[in-house]
């Protein structure tokens, strides 16, 4: 058996949800952008009022009684999201048909509610609960149940075999309920008035009519609405999946202070995790840690206690309460973004501790709160003869440990900017997950050609100061000692600019130049800034 | 405690005891208790004897980039620490970039560990590195190169690796332990990581298995005269067909005499 949840003018519901004080009042929907605003419903006070869907605004503000509200897409999913709730109170087995309409599947639910009339009955008031007026019909197919649901108020039931006679009664039009949408709707109207033409106003005569006639006439459309008529037509409901959620919390006793301690937890917050993600085959590519913090927390009153020489050792290790700078946040939040769905427990708590040894709350955690986005876990075709590549999980622990040495913006790939700036380049995250296509090539094409002359940059650029002569620079003198010196040779110069539009203008003239040093001939760039009149040797020609 | 006895070449010619062609001996234990060895047939075949314990495969090369240094030292060897020496300008740099831009096209995976954050990445780019899987390490201190480079080793599966130490003083590139330098040598053994190290002048000793020394030709520019205080010629003169010397100063892969070779250079922009 089967069981449809219906809400009748759903917008109306929605708002009066919201605000209950309209019940007694005549209430009309708008939508639409101003001045074109239409009334798109209207509660049962207004329509006896003479207020009608398609009204303008205009026309409705004639009734001075009338209550006006405009459309709101929230309240309407929170309405949606409480009929959902309700719903799966009662069954697991619910679908999501329309924003106004679920179907419930009860088999074996008698035993826990009772009988059908009793479980419809639980059902209405339910939802009254909920602040939603709706009607509640039980039927042996979910079909069956939605067109008694749509048309009759209340609760009702069928019993089976009784589905074309209980439903004889209602119109037709109670088949084509929530066809909104413009060629739905048209084809719902066509279809209509063609049954208008023959006569057929309710759903007993259209069951009655010969199947092979109506076939020839209405095509296939005619034979499902009349199946539905008869409420014989079957289906299976499209049950309504919940979303996964990975997430796991503890909440402590006693404040954390030191991150020992709190890498225990995490590893057992990830071990579940993990466990709960390898039962459904997943792994995943991002991780949230969310710790709740006690600002509040001090040392010295709230753990009198503690022996002196963990005291010493919490002043002097890397304890929270060390390393505040006045953090009155009461939520310290990271997030790890691995760059494949991976899941391997020690790798997460491994980069968790490097994670927030180069970031600490900054003050005693009281709250872990840990979420994973599940992610499908990573095939990959291994082959007997590819390159050396390194393991994924493995580079991504070598990369966090680097980066914990010489800073998050230090390592990684270098990516080349669409600009002629000299340092015209970011660095941005380093994976071991090329494309296939920049895989293996033959290499004979490389000895044909040349070796391309690189530069060796001085970062910062070394300031030089240079004698120049009709305009060209005939010595320099730098704070490096092996960069200075008479020019023996000089080639340029050369005059770029840009980013004149930007306020980072730039404009220059480069100078290849050579200097003499222990008997060796060194080749230099020596740069002259435009702007700022500063001579400057960028980089030597290696 | 179990014992084994085994013997090395006491005396030159002598043979060895568990050579085939020798019969059985009596051996006498340092406590003097006579032992006899097995007959030939039940001899202890699993037991290497000490001078081949010695005998290494040797080491898979890979192309360097540049035919000539190829045919020189065979290419870069697998497995080895390899050193390139230099002075300012001798070609160092260019050389490198020829060997990573040859090592992302194979479709492997570098790392560069940048002392003096001197890389620059348009000539990366401009010598045909594929730059996403370049990896670029920016260090600040020797302790963090060394630290940076022992984090790479461990964790495998690079086809390069190179220790960008060009501009460290050589006074501080030679605060480099050789403990160091024999940790790196026996991490990268066994592997198919190539171990790169760009300097000024050999640091690291017999742990290196190629050193190779760099140097420019000069005969190509003209020596300014006394009456010409200074040569201006146009840049495809300075800093194209730059004849960059290679010589072979020792290699521990094959007994070859010092030599060296030649290679030329070009600008990206030059043609």
């Amino acid at each position: 058996m089967f069981a449809c949840i219906y809400v009748p003018n759903f917008p109306v519901a929605a708002a009066l949800r919201a605000e209950p004080e309209l019940k007694t009042r005549a209430v009309a929907i708008l939508e639409g952008k101003t001045p074109l605003e239409r009334v798109v419903a209207v509660s049962e006070t207004a329509g006896r009022m003479g207020i009608a869907p398609g009204m303008t605004k205009a026309q409705a503000e004639l009734c001075a009684e009338l209550a006006l509200r405009p459309r709101s897409a929230s309240q309407e999913s929170d309405a949606h999201a409480a009929l959902l709730d309700c719903a799966q109170s009662f069954s697991p087995g619910v679908e999501d048909t329309a924003c106004d309409t679920v179907l419930l599947d009860l088999a074996g639910t008698e035993s826990l509610f009772g009988s059908l009339p009793e479980i419809s009955r639980a059902i209405s008031n339910r939802t009254a609960a909920l602040d939603l007026d709706t009607n509640v019909a039980a039927a042996p197919n979910p079909d069956a149940a939605m067109i008694a649901a749509r048309g009759f108020p209340g609760v009702t039931v069928i019993p089976c075999g009784k589905e074309a006679a209980t439903l004889g009664a209602l119109p037709v039009e109670v088949l084509f309920v929530g066809q909104q949408t413009g060629e739905e709707k048209k084809a719902a109207d066509c279809l209509l008035e063609t049954l208008e033409r023959w006569g057929i106003r309710n759903l007993r005569a259209l069951a009655a009519l010969p199947e092979v006639a109506l076939s020839e006439r209405l095509g296939q459309e005619g034979l499902r609405l009349q199946q539905l008529a008869r409420g014989a037509a079957a289906r299976t409901l499209v049950p309504v999946e919940a979303p996964l959620v990975f997430e796991e919390t503890i909440e402590l006793e006693h404040p954390i202070v030191l991150l020992e301690p709190l890498a225990f937890l995490l590893n057992r917050l990830l071990d579940q995790l993990c466990a709960r993600l390898a039962s459904r085959a997943l792994a995943t590519q991002e991780l949230h840690l969310t710790l709740e913090l006690d600002p509040s927390f001090d040392l010295e009153n709230d753990l009198p206690d503690l022996p002196s020489n963990q005291r010493s050792k919490l002043n002097n290790q890397q304890s929270f309460s060390q390393s505040a700078i006045g953090n009155r946040k009461s939520e310290f939040s990271r997030t790890l973004r691995l760059p494949l769905p991976m899941l391997d427990a020690r790798i997460f708590l491994k980069l968790l501790q490097l994670d927030l040894n180069a970031h600490p709350p900054g003050a005693p955690i009281v709250k872990i709160h840990l979420a994973a986005e599940p992610a499908r876990p990573r095939s990959v075709q291994g082959g007997l003869f590819l390159p050396p590549s390194p393991e994924p999980e493995k580079l991504e622990l070598t990369l966090a440990r680097i980066a914990g040495l010489v800073g998050a913006n230090n390592v990684g790939a270098m990516e080349l900017l669409d600009t002629h700036h000299p340092e015209g380049f970011r660095m941005r995250r380093f994976t071991a997950a090329a494309s296939s296509k920049s895989g293996c090539e033959k290499t004979e094409d490389v000895e044909e050609k040349s070796a391309v002359t690189a530069l060796r940059r001085f970062r910062p650029p070394l300031r030089a100061h240079v004698t120049l002569e009709n305009g060209q620079p005939v010595s320099l003198i730098c704070r490096k000692n092996d960069v200075q010196g008479a020019v023996l040779w000089k080639a340029g110069p050369w005059r770029f600019s840009g980013d004149w539009w930007e306020r980072e203008a730039w404009s220059r003239d480069e100078w290849d130049i050579a200097l003499q040093n222990d008997g060796a001939i060194s080749l230099y760039r020596l740069v002259h800034d435009l702007l700022g009149g500063w001579w400057f040797v960028e980089g030597s020609y290696d | 405690m179990s014992t084994a006895v085994f013997s090395t070449s006491a005396a030159p010619g002598r043979p060895f005891v568990f050579d085939d062609e020798i019969e059985a001996e009596v051996l006498c234990h340092p406590r003097g208790v006579a032992r006899s060895l097995p007959s030939p047939d039940h001899r202890l075949a699993s037991v290497t004897p000490a001078s081949r314990l010695a005998i290494r495969p040797a080491p898979a090369m890979v192309s360097s980039g540049i035919l000539s240094l190829d045919s020189l030292t065979g290419g870069l060897p697998r497995g080895c620490l390899t050193e390139i020496c230099g002075s300012a300008s001798s070609g160092r740099t260019t050389l490198l970039l020829t060997a990573l831009a040859a090592a992302t096209r194979r479709g492997e995976f570098c790392a560069v560990v940048d002392a003096s954050d001197a890389l620059d990445p348009q000539s990366v780019a401009a010598a045909g590195v594929q730059l996403d899987r370049l990896l670029w390490v920016r260090c600040g201190d020797l302790e963090q190169v060394l630290r940076a480079t022992d984090l790479l080793l461990e964790s495998g599966g690079l086809g390069l690796i190179v220790l960008d130490l060009g501009d460290l003083p050589p006074q501080a590139a030679r605060r480099i332990p050789l403990t160091t330098w024999f940790r790196f040598r026996r991490a990268v053994e066994h592997t198919p990581t190539i171990l790169l190290a760009i300097e000024r002048h050999p640091i690291a000793g017999s742990c290196s298995s190629l050193l190779l020394q760099l140097s420019v030709s000069n005969t190509q520019y003209p020596v300014p005269s006394s009456e010409q205080t200074s040569w201006n010629p146009s840049h495809s003169h300075l800093l194209t067909e730059r004849e960059i010397n290679v010589e072979l100063i020792r290699s521990r892969l094959q007994r070859k005499p010092a030599c060296s070779v030649t290679f030329l250079t070009q600008t990206a922009w030059a043609g």
